[in-house]
């Protein structure tokens, strides 16, 4: 029963699947006509729109020639940026060689590593931080907001920032057309650090005749930079004014002239310390050859009035508490030019005098040791040494982005110290880092 | 204490100081950072508009000072046109800021980027980095000197302007569409000059045209700068001078604020020519508009490859 079964099962499946097949064809036919037929109507369909046209032939539209795409605007892989802020690191390295004397710096050094993030915040303020890595340490060099559509013409910053002090004490090292700072920003300005503190800042282009540009900076900041004012208690707030005008003389020649006030707390005793100073620059610079030519003669005048005590010099960053014994009031200024050789090549000199006290700290430090003991007199305390240099200096531009700066140094220091050295720099950058302001 | 009752004083006489911006009335105060755009902006606004540019035509519009004296002309703007593609990032974005402008900011309505109208060519696709030069990353920012890009600005100017001074927006799309013939019509004068030069190779100092030799069917084969924003070398010139030789060329077009010392000598080397073509209106006295500037180019150029065959 079971062979019988098996044995009629393949004829019955054969004719099943017969019978299958035909009806699969049928359907395939009839699917084939379907299409012939749909296609026969798309065909047909113009026509049929055509003959509903009016009889009379009208003007048919030109048949637009197939065109390459024009894609407008620009993007490429820095569209990719979005969001994300201007990213920029400027290292620069220094090196030297010589009798440095009283302010010897290190044979060789990577200085300062410089990391900016800037970027605008929304439609009413920017960002602007700028870190800076030592060979020892990090700092917030600056970090600030800038309100950019305030009224009346008004401009507020908010921040960590570098005070508005003349001109040497806003500029990131970077640049500077030295490879040091002056001596009186040395000795009187607290150096390289400066003033730089946290603070709020607020400025205002003032009205003023012949198409001079006047603006006036007021700042007011915790009252701590190193060596210019030290805050002990929270009124202990330090203040800056600036105020320059700048003219345009010629299409290629231009002035700019500022006077600076600074007060705050002295480091050195329980009173203030002021700073009065005064900046010209003058610069030239062909517009037709402005890539090739160019020239910049900076001038600063700083006078300090610092209230210092025996225990304040003693241990500065200490007791400060105590009475003044009187007031060092030092001078000093520097007249600097720089003259654009060719396309990469620049020529600088600067002069530089500077009084200090011969007790109070400067940045860098000198090594003279401070004679305390040989002062017989508080009022000795405001002594005053003065200290003489003059560089001239080499600068070599690759592209925008790396330089090499050489700097010939003599500084005859007041102790009766002179030095001569032989500077070196490497400057270089990468990354998208903002225009500076002139 | 004192010393915040002085920074008080101070601020009050900030903020009370007499005076303050002042807008003329009844013009729209135009800003611009190059004469090329200045000029279309007058093309299309008319006496509607007060326009200024940043930038002369002489000068190169990467190397700009950021002068003070522009920040008083920027204070009272009501709309800056910037060319963009980071042409300008060397010296604009300080004087924004320091304008306190809020409208003329970067997103702000008085702030106008005409890149973003216009065909831009040579946007790098692969990997962009400073080996390549100064490269721009967004494309090649001196899109003006194609006159279909000319129009482009013209039209974005029309509808600013509409948009900014809406009682005369007639005025300022009749004048666009006078300036669109005009500009058809000399369009036509200036192929036709071209036409017999069609696929001529040149060099150029820098890759400030694109825009121009893809328009008038030029071929630039190689640059005088090694890559841009380099200097020449001694090293690149002689290549240059090889190529030059091995493939015919005898035209140099150099940018006016530009040393003619290499190109002179490679011109030497290879018994060519420099032409030292105007990139922007007011490169020279006689370059007072848009339609000069090509007029002036086309012509010295047409009468260099007759010089040169």
């Amino acid at each position: 029963m079971a062979l019988l079964l098996t044995g009629q099962l393949p004829a019955q499946d054969n004719t099943e699947l017969l019978n299958r097949m035909k009806a699969m064809e049928d359907r395939i036919k009839s699917l084939e006509a379907e299409v012939q037929s749909l296609k026969q109507t798309a065909v047909a369909a113009p026509p049929a729109v055509a003959a509903a046209a009016p009889p009379e032939p009208t003007p048919q539209p030109a048949v637009p020639t197939p065109q390459e795409p024009v894609n407008l605007g620009g993007a490429g892989p820095a569209a990719s940026k979005a969001l994300n802020p201007d990213i920029s690191v400027i290292g620069d390295f220094v090196g030297a060689a010589g009798y440095g004397a009283n302010r010897p710096i290190q044979s060789l050094e990577m200085h300062e590593s410089e990391v900016g993030f800037q970027e605008v915040i929304d439609p009413y303020a920017r960002a602007d931080f700028f870190l800076t890595f030592g060979e020892h340490g990090v700092d917030l060099e600056e970090g600030y907001i800038t309100f950019t559509s305030l009224p009346a013409g008004l401009q507020v910053k908010a921040g960590k920032m570098r005070a508005a002090f003349g001109k040497v004490n806003t500029l990131h090292n970077h640049v500077l057309p030295w490879i040091d700072r002056p001596l009186v920003n040395q000795n009187l300005v607290g150096g390289e650090d400066g003033i730089d503190d946290a603070g709020l800042s607020i400025s205002r282009i003032l009205p003023a005749p012949k198409g001079i540009f006047l603006e006036g900076i007021a700042q007011i900041y915790r009252g701590d930079s190193e060596n210019v004012f030290q805050s002990l208690r929270r009124n202990d707030v330090a203040t800056v004014e600036h105020l320059h005008a700048y003219r345009d003389l010629s299409e290629s020649t231009n002035i700019d002239i500022g006077g600076s006030y600074a007060r705050g707390h002295s480091p050195f005793a329980n009173g203030t310390n002021q700073l009065f100073g005064a900046d010209l620059t003058l610069r030239w610079k062909p517009l037709r050859r402005a890539i090739y030519h160019s020239f910049v003669a900076h001038s600063e005048f700083i006078w300090a009035r610092t209230a210092v005590s025996p225990q304040g010099i003693q241990f500065v960053g200490g007791p400060v508490a105590t009475a003044p014994v009187g007031k060092a009031k030092p001078f000093g200024f520097y007249v600097s030019g720089d003259y654009q050789l060719g396309r990469r090549w620049f020529l600088g000199g600067r002069f530089d005098r500077s009084q200090r006290g011969q007790c109070l700290p400067t940045n860098p430090a000198t090594t003279s040791p401070c004679p305390i003991s040989v002062y017989p007199n508080a009022l000795d305390y405001t002594h005053l040494l003065q200290d003489t240099g003059g560089s001239i200096l080499l600068s070599y531009w690759s592209s925008e982005f790396s330089g090499i700066r050489a700097q010939l140094r003599r500084t005859r220091y007041g102790e009766g110290l002179t030095s001569n050295e032989i500077m070196f720099q490497f400057m270089f950058s990468m990354g998208a880092h903002g225009a500076h302001p002139f | 204490m004192k010393n915040f009752q002085k920074f008080q004083i101070l601020t009050v006489a900030l903020f009370t100081a007499a005076g303050g911006t002042s807008h003329a009335a009844s013009k729209l105060n135009i800003m611009t950072t190059t004469q090329d755009l200045a000029d279309l902006a007058r093309e299309v606004g008319g006496d509607k508009i007060s326009v200024d540019s940043i930038a002369m035509g002489y000068q190169d519009p990467h190397f700009v000072e950021p002068k003070p004296s522009f920040i008083l002309r920027l204070q009272k703007a009501d709309l800056l046109a910037v060319v963009g593609l980071d042409l300008e990032i060397g010296w604009l974005p300080p004087l924004q800021t320091q304008s306190r402008n809020a409208k003329i900011q970067k997103g702000g309505n008085g702030y106008l980027d005409m890149s973003s109208f216009c065909k831009i060519l040579e946007i790098p696709t692969g990997q962009v980095s400073r080996a390549m030069g100064d490269v721009h990353p967004l494309g090649n920012p001196h899109y003006w000197l194609n006159p279909d890009n000319g129009r482009r600005i013209a039209q974005a100017f029309a509808n600013k302007f509409s948009e900014m001074d809406s009682a005369d927006k007639d005025y300022f799309q009749g004048r666009y569409a006078d300036f669109d013939k005009r500009l058809t019509a000399a369009e036509k004068g200036w192929d036709a000059k071209m036409a017999p030069y069609k696929g001529r190779k040149v060099v150029t100092y820098h890759r400030s045209w694109p825009n121009f030799c893809d328009r008038f069917g030029l071929n630039v084969i190689d640059y005088v700068e090694p890559r841009p924003g380099i200097p020449p070398t001694p090293s690149h010139t002689l290549e240059l001078i090889n190529n030059m030789k091995q493939q015919g060329v005898k035209l140099i077009l150099v940018e006016p604020y530009f040393d003619l010392r290499t190109p002179n000598s490679v011109a030497a080397g290879t018994g060519g020519e420099v032409a030292k073509l105007m990139p922007s209106v007011g490169g020279v006295k006689e370059i007072t508009n848009y339609f000069q500037l090509f007029d002036y180019d086309i012509d010295l150029l047409v009468s260099l490859f007759q010089k040169v065959k």
